[in-house]
C-alpha cells in the first residue's frame, strides 16, 4: 500500500542508484536519523548511555567491520578482540604522544594503524581457508593481547598495566575522561557510526564490495574471471580492521575510559562480535545493527528481570544469562540461519504486497 | 651431560606429557569433525561438564542445589553418600551419552545441510549453554577431582635419573598415567574403527555422507555414537586435566589449546592430533624455557598459534590432513 516502488519515478541516474530505492525506506531512514540526533540527546542519562546506547553504537561499528570481512568477503575471523585492542592502544599512544592532535583524527588514525596490523595478519588468508583460517586468526587474538600485556611501552610503563584515556574535547565539549557528559559521548559515537555505516554501505554495493562477494561465493571462479585475490582479501582485511580499530578506540577512550587488555579485549569479545553478525545476519549492514542491539540489550534485559524483578542472587542470574544466550543463539541458528536481517527482508516482501494476498 | 642440556631434556619430557593431554582434547574434535563435519567448539566445555558431573556424582552433590535453595528457601547441598570412583565414571558416561542424544535431537537434526560456519556457531552457542548449565547444576566453585590416579613427583624416575646423570628429572606421575591412558584410548579407538561394524559405518560416514546414506547407514544414529565417543574422550580429558589443576572454569579453555594442535595435525587425522599435540607440547615448553625469559614470559598463550600459523602457510591442510582439492 505505502511500501512499494510504484509511483516513485526516478528522473536521474543518481536517483536510480540511491541506497534506498523505496520512498518509505528513505523516509524511515531520515526519521531514524532525526530521532537519533535530534531527540535522543535530550533524554539521555548516564545509565542509558553507559548500559545501552554507547555499547550499542560502538559494537555496531565493530560488527559492521567484521561483517565486511566475514559476511561480505567470507573470511571467518576470531581476532576481533585483538584488533579492537590495537585500536585502543593506538589511540592511547597517539593521545599521550601528541596531546594537541584533534581527537577525531586520533580515532581515524587508530583505525589506520589497525588496518595495517590487520593486513599483516590477513596475509595467511591467501594460503589458508575456512576453519584453518578461523583458527589462524586466533593467533592474532592471543599474540596481540599478550603483546599489549607484556611490552611496557604500550601502556607507557604505568604501574598497574592499565591505560587511562586523558581528557579530550571537541568544540569545547569533553568527550573523553571523567568530565565528559553522556550527551557528548553519545553524539561523538553517533557521528562515527553514521559516517562509517554510510561508507560501508556504499563500499559493499560498489566495485570493491562485489569483488569481495565474488571471493566469498567461490574464490577460484572469482580468480578466473579476473578478480585479484591478493588485493581483494587484503582490502577486506584492511577495511574491516579499520572499522574494528575505530570501534576499539571509541570503546577504550569514550566508553570505558580505563582498560586492562585481557579483560576488555579477550577472546570473549571476538565471540561476542561474531555472535552479533551471525544473529543479525551475515552480509548485511542492517544486520550488524540489529545483532549489536540484540546482544547489548539481551544481558541488560535479563539482568533487570532476574536480579531486579525476581530478586535472584547475581551468580545464579549470571549462569542463567549464559544458558539463555547460548540457547537463543542455537534457537536463532535453527529457525533463521540468515539472521534478523533475513526476517526484516521477509517482512519487507510481505509489506510490498500488503494488504493484498498476492 | 652439561646442565643446560639436562634441563632442556626435562623440559622436552614434560612437554611431551603436556602434549599428550592436548592431544586428548584434540582427539574429540577430530572424531566429531570427521564424522559430521561439525567443528565442535564445545569440546572443551564438554570436558569441563564431564569432570563437574563426575565430581558431583562422586561426592553426592545435589544438582541445582543453589537454585533450589534460592527458590524454595531450603538448605540442601549433599545427599550424604559417596559413590565409588568407577561407578561414578560409568554414571558420568551415561550422562554424556544422554547429552549426545539430546544434542542430536535438539540441535544437529535441524541443522543438516547448513553451512559449516553456521554449525560452528551453533556449537559455540552450545558451549555457552553448557557452561551456564554446568555451573548452575553443580556450582561454580573450584572442585577437587580424585578418582585414585597417582599424583606427585615420580620417585623412581627421579632416583634413576639421579644415578645416571647426577640430576633427578621432575616428572609428575599423573602425566605418566595420562600418557598410558591416552595410548590405550587411541589404540582402542583405532581397533574399534577398523574391526567393528559400527566402526566401519563411522568411517563410511566420514568418507562420504551421501554414499553412506545410500547404503543404508543411519546418519542420525552415527552422530549419536560419535558424540557419545567424543563425550567419552571429553570425560577422559576432563579427568586428567581436572586431577591436574582442579575442576574449574579454566578447564574449558583447553579447547583453545587444542585448536592449534588441530591445525598442525589436520582436522581429519587421528594420528595428526597425536603428533600435533606432541609437537605443540614440546614446542611451547621449549620456547618458554629458551626465549620466554627474554620477552617477559607467558608465551604459552600464543606460541602454539603462531607456530601453527607459520606451519600452515607452507602446508595449508596440516601435517596429515587430506589434500584439499578445489574445483569450480
Amino acid at each position: 500500500m505505502f511500501y512499494r516502488e510504484a509511483g516513485d519515478f526516478k528522473t536521474s541516474y543518481a536517483a536510480d542508484q540511491q541506497t534506498f530505492p523505496i520512498a518509505f525506506d528513505r523516509y524511515r531512514y531520515w526519521a531514524v536519523l532525526a530521532i537519533a540526533i535530534g531527540v535522543v540527546p535530550f533524554f539521555i542519562n548516564d545509565y542509558w548511555a553507559n548500559a545501552v546506547l554507547l555499547p550499542f553504537l560502538i559494537y555496531a561499528i565493530a560488527a559492521i567491520g567484521l561483517n565486511i570481512l566475514t559476511g561480505y568477503c567470507g573470511q571467518v575471523s576470531l581476532g576481533t578482540g585483538g584488533f579492537m585492542a590495537v585500536g585502543a592502544y593506538a589511540s592511547y599512544k597517539l593521545m599521550t604522544a601528541f596531546p594537541d592532535l584533534n581527537f577525531v583524527l586520533v580515532v581515524l588514525l587508530s583505525g589506520g594503524v589497525t588496518a595495517a596490523v590487520g593486513m599483516i595478519f590477513g596475509l595467511p588468508s591467501l594460503r589458508i581457508k575456512g576453519f584453518y583460517l578461523a583458527v589462524a586468526t586466533l593467533a592474532a587474538q592471543f599474540f596481540l593481547v599478550w603483546l599489549f600485556n607484556k611490552v611496557p611501552w604500550f601502556y607507557n610503563y604505568s604501574a598497574s598495566g592499565q591505560i587511562n584515556a586523558p581528557e579530550r574535547t571537541i568544540f569545547g565539549h569533553a568527550v573523553t575522561g571523567a568530565a565528559a557528559s553522556p550527551t557528548a559521548k553519545y553524539l561523538f559515537c553517533l557521528f562515527f557510526v553514521i559516517l562509517l555505516a554510510v561508507v560501508a554501505r556504499n563500499l559493499t554495493r560498489g566495485r570493491i564490495g562485489r569483488s569481495w562477494m565474488s571471493i566469498r561465493d567461490m574464490d577460484i571462479a572469482a580468480e578466473i574471471i579476473g578478480v585479484n585475490p591478493l588485493r581483494t582479501k587484503l582490502s577486506a582485511f584492511a577495511i574491516s580492521s579499520f572499522f574494528v580499530g575505530v570501534a576499539g578506540a571509541l570503546f577504550f577512550s569514550v566508553y570505558l575510559g580505563a582498560v586492562e587488555v585481557t579483560e576488555a579485549f579477550g577472546i570473549q569479545k571476538s565471540f561476542l562480535v561474531l555472535f552479533m553478525i551471525i544473529i543479525g545476519g551475515l552480509g548485511s549492514i542492517f544486520g550488524s545493527f540489529a545483532g549489536a542491539a540484540f546482544m547489548v540489550l539481551l544481558p541488560v534485559l535479563l539482568k533487570n528481570v532476574m536480579v531486579g524483578s525476581l530478586g535472584w542472587p547475581t551468580d545464579i542470574a549470571a549462569h542463567f544469562e549464559f544458558i539463555i544466550v547460548g540457547a537463543l543463539i542455537m534457537f536463532f541458528l535453527i529457525v533463521e540461519p540468515h539472521g534478523l536481517a533475513q526476517l526484516w527482508r521477509i517482512l519487507k516482501e510481505k509489506l510490498r504486497l500488503w494488504p493484498f494476498p498476492h | 651431560m652439561p646442565e643446560q642440556l639436562l634441563f632442556a631434556t626435562e623440559v622436552i619430557l614434560n612437554g611431551l606429557m603436556a602434549g599428550v593431554l592436548y592431544a586428548l582434547v584434540a582427539l574429540g574434535f577430530v572424531l566429531i569433525f570427521k564424522a559430521s563435519g561439525v567443528f565442535n567448539y564445545a569440546q572443551g566445555v564438554m570436558a569441563l561438564f564431564a569432570a563437574m558431573t563426575l565430581v558431583g556424582i562422586q561426592t553426592g552433590q545435589v544438582p541445582f542445589a543453589h537454585l533450589i535453595n534460592t527458590i524454595l528457601g531450603t538448605e540442601i547441598h549433599h545427599f550424604g553418600w559417596h559413590v565409588p570412583a568407577l561407578l561414578s565414571i560409568l554414571l558420568t558416561l551415561g550422562v554424556m551419552i544422554l547429552f549426545a542424544i539430546l544434542v542430536e535431537r535438539v540441535l544437529l537434526k535441524h541443522l543438516v545441510n547448513q553451512e559449516p560456519i553456521i554449525l560452528f556457531m551453533a556449537t559455540i552457542g552450545l558451549a555457552y549453554f553448557m557452561e551456564g548449565f554446568g555451573d548452575l547444576m553443580w556450582g561454580s566453585d573450584i572442585k577437587k577431582l580424585d578418582v585414585g590416579l597417582p599424583q606427585g613427583i615420580s620417585e623412581t624416575i627421579d632416583t634413576t635419573t639421579y644415578e645416571w646423570f647426577g640430576y633427578g628429572f621432575f616428572i609428575d606421575r599423573l602425566d605418566i598415567a595420562a600418557t598410558i591412558v591416552a595410548v590405550i584410548l587411541v589404540i582402542s579407538l583405532t581397533l574399534f574403527s577398523q574391526y567393528t561394524k559400527t566402526g566401519r559405518a563411522l568411517r563410511a560416514v566420514a568418507d562420504d555422507h551421501q554414499a553412506a546414506l545410500s547404503v543404508g547407514i543411519s546418519l542420525r544414529r552415527i552422530w549419536v555414537i560419535v558424540w557419545s565417543i567424543a563425550g567419552f574422550v571429553a570425560l577422559v580429558a576432563g579427568i586428567m586435566w581436572g586431577a591436574k589443576s582442579g575442576v574449574q572454569f579454566s578447564l574449558s579453555l583447553i579447547a583453545l589449546k587444542a585448536l592449534p594442535v588441530l591445525m598442525l595435525g589436520g582436522f581429519t587425522s587421528i594420528p595428526g592430533a597425536i603428533v600435533g599435540g606432541l609437537i605443540i607440547g614440546v614446542g611451547e615448553k621449549l620456547f618458554e624455557f629458551a626465549i620466554g625469559p627474554m620477552v617477559g614470559g607467558a608465551t604459552e598463550n600464543w606460541f602454539a598459534y603462531v607456530l601453527a600459523l607459520i606451519f600452515l602457510v607452507f602446508r595449508p591442510q596440516g601435517l596429515f590432513g587430506e589434500k584439499i582439492i578445489e574445483r569450480v
